[in-house]
């Protein structure tokens, strides 16, 4: 963590960022002025670069709730399954929940996941920039936001990794509320359940 | 030729370290290849550690103090609970008071990774990854690699079988290891950097089972000196806690690399 991480901050950074990065539809959830709340994962301040090449705090991600994972686009394995995760998530959605859920994966390999690599996987993935967000944080800060999501990883001398798999859900304020360790297109019924909830709620 | 070589590596970290406070309180080590107790399926000959500098002794409580007092957004009560548990400095008398259950020169525990590696950062270090920590503590007084020697795993594990309710002692009471760092074995578990790139199972049962999914890519680390508890208990230690968590015995130090 190279930078001052509270909310004091957070209001500033996030009243900022929406100005710059107002044409983004992922990265725009609809920033608040309330303040922050203090089990908030937003409680680190994370500049992410997307696939569009737009820099800005993860902060700017409050205001919808998400599902959040971390992956690296030369990964031959699990991680094309966490893209395939996301979007068995979106198939068990009707369209009005798919609207009001956004999903976020973090590159751990913030050297190799330029915004053209990313740009790479969303557009052979057939992504939808509404919904969904990849992008890179500063090399930096890879531990502390992998902390945060309880991901474990270690880079090997080939520069794969070895990492555990999660998805996450955050509330609109960035809280943990679940997550699950079932990768796959075969959703977890009960995270299903809990994004559909999660949905429902009117913030 | 040999020697020169690594006499000037030692000096490189200490070259960018200011005389005075800074080159005291940390000490260079030369790095090089370093055979870890863990079994790098990527690394079987080895893991190349770079020359840096490490803090002689752990942090103590008065240095977290004036951390704190410095960064109120890490006093307990203050700081955001993703980033330490509930637990986090619980016996200190109060945020900005040490009080009898944590004398000044004690190593400081009860911090979480996340207010380590603020810590650290706040006076331009970081945490030291796991290889440099093992690699400074491979060491003995005399030896700089004393791993092989049944008597020294003895003392290390003989600190182990200690309860864990009495006192800390100070930091700095035991002798320097050959490369003149103190309190690797013997006084608290240590924070590293990547403590969550420990991807080891703690009872190891599981190892080899290929239906065992969790770990993507090469999966979980396995040991190869199986004889050498004392590392291996460190690191089912690490690879248990996640970065906010705290405990009464885990502590940290901080290291130091030369700009590139």
């Amino acid at each position: 963590m190279k930078r001052s991480n509270f909310a004091t901050t957070a209001r500033a950074a996030v009243v900022g960022i929406a100005l710059a990065m107002g044409a983004s539809p992922a990265f725009a959830g609809g920033p608040t002025a309330r303040p922050l709340p203090s089990d908030s994962v937003y409680q680190l301040a994370l500049p992410l670069t997307d696939q569009a090449g737009r820099t800005a705090d993860w902060r700017n991600l409050r205001g919808k709730p998400r599902v959040v994972s971390m992956f690296y686009t030369s990964c031959q394995y699990i991680c094309p399954l966490i893209v395939d995760s996301g979007k068995a998530i979106e198939h068990q959605l009707s369209p009005a929940e798919r609207g009001r859920i956004g999903i976020v994966l973090i590159s751990m390999d913030p050297a190799r996941d330029t915004p053209a690599a990313l740009r790479k996987v969303f557009d052979k993935r057939g992504l939808d920039a509404a919904g969904w967000l990849l992008a890179a944080p500063p090399a930096e800060d890879v531990r502390a936001v992998a902390g945060l999501l309880g991901i474990r990883y270690r880079q090997l001398a080939d520069g794969e990794f070895n990492h555990t798999s999660a998805l996450i859900l955050v509330d609109a304020e960035g809280r943990i509320i679940t997550r699950t360790e079932q990768v796959g297109s075969k959703p977890d019924p009960a995270f299903i359940e809990a994004v559909r909830r999660e949905a429902a709620k009117r913030s | 030729m040999r020697r020169v070589l690594a006499v000037a590596l030692l000096a490189i970290p200490l070259a960018g370290l200011a005389a005075g406070a800074l080159g005291s309180r940390y000490v260079g080590l030369p790095g090089g290849v370093f055979k870890s107790v863990l079994r790098y399926e990527d690394a079987k000959d080895g893991v190349r550690i770079a020359p840096f500098a490490l803090m002689r002794r752990p942090v103590t409580n008065a240095e977290f103090l004036d951390f704190v007092r410095t960064h109120p957004q890490w006093q307990r009560g203050k700081v955001a609970p993703v980033f330490a548990e509930a637990r986090y400095l619980s016996h200190w008398a109060g945020p900005t008071t040490l009080g009898d259950n944590a004398l000044p020169d004690r190593p400081v525990v009860w911090v979480s990774w996340f207010a380590a590696d603020a810590y650290c950062d706040s006076i331009g270090a970081r945490l030291p990854n796991w290889n440099e920590w093992e690699y400074a503590a491979a060491a003995d007084e005399t030896r700089r690699d004393a791993r092989a020697d049944p008597a020294w795993r003895e003392r290390i594990l003989g600190w182990y079988s200690r309860p864990s309710n009495t006192v800390l002692p100070r930091v700095g009471l035991q002798a320097p290891n050959a490369w003149g760092v103190q309190d690797l074995h013997g006084l608290v578990w240590e924070w590293t950097e990547d403590a969550s790139s420990l991807l080891v199972d703690s009872d190891n049962r599981t190892q080899g089972d290929p239906d065992k999914a969790k770990f993507c890519g090469a999966g979980a680390l396995s040991m190869d000196d199986r004889e050498n508890y004392a590392v291996m208990m460190r690191v089912a230690m690490l690879s248990s806690l996640d970065g906010h968590d705290a405990t009464a015995n885990m502590g940290f130090r901080c290291a130091w690399s030369a700009p590139r």
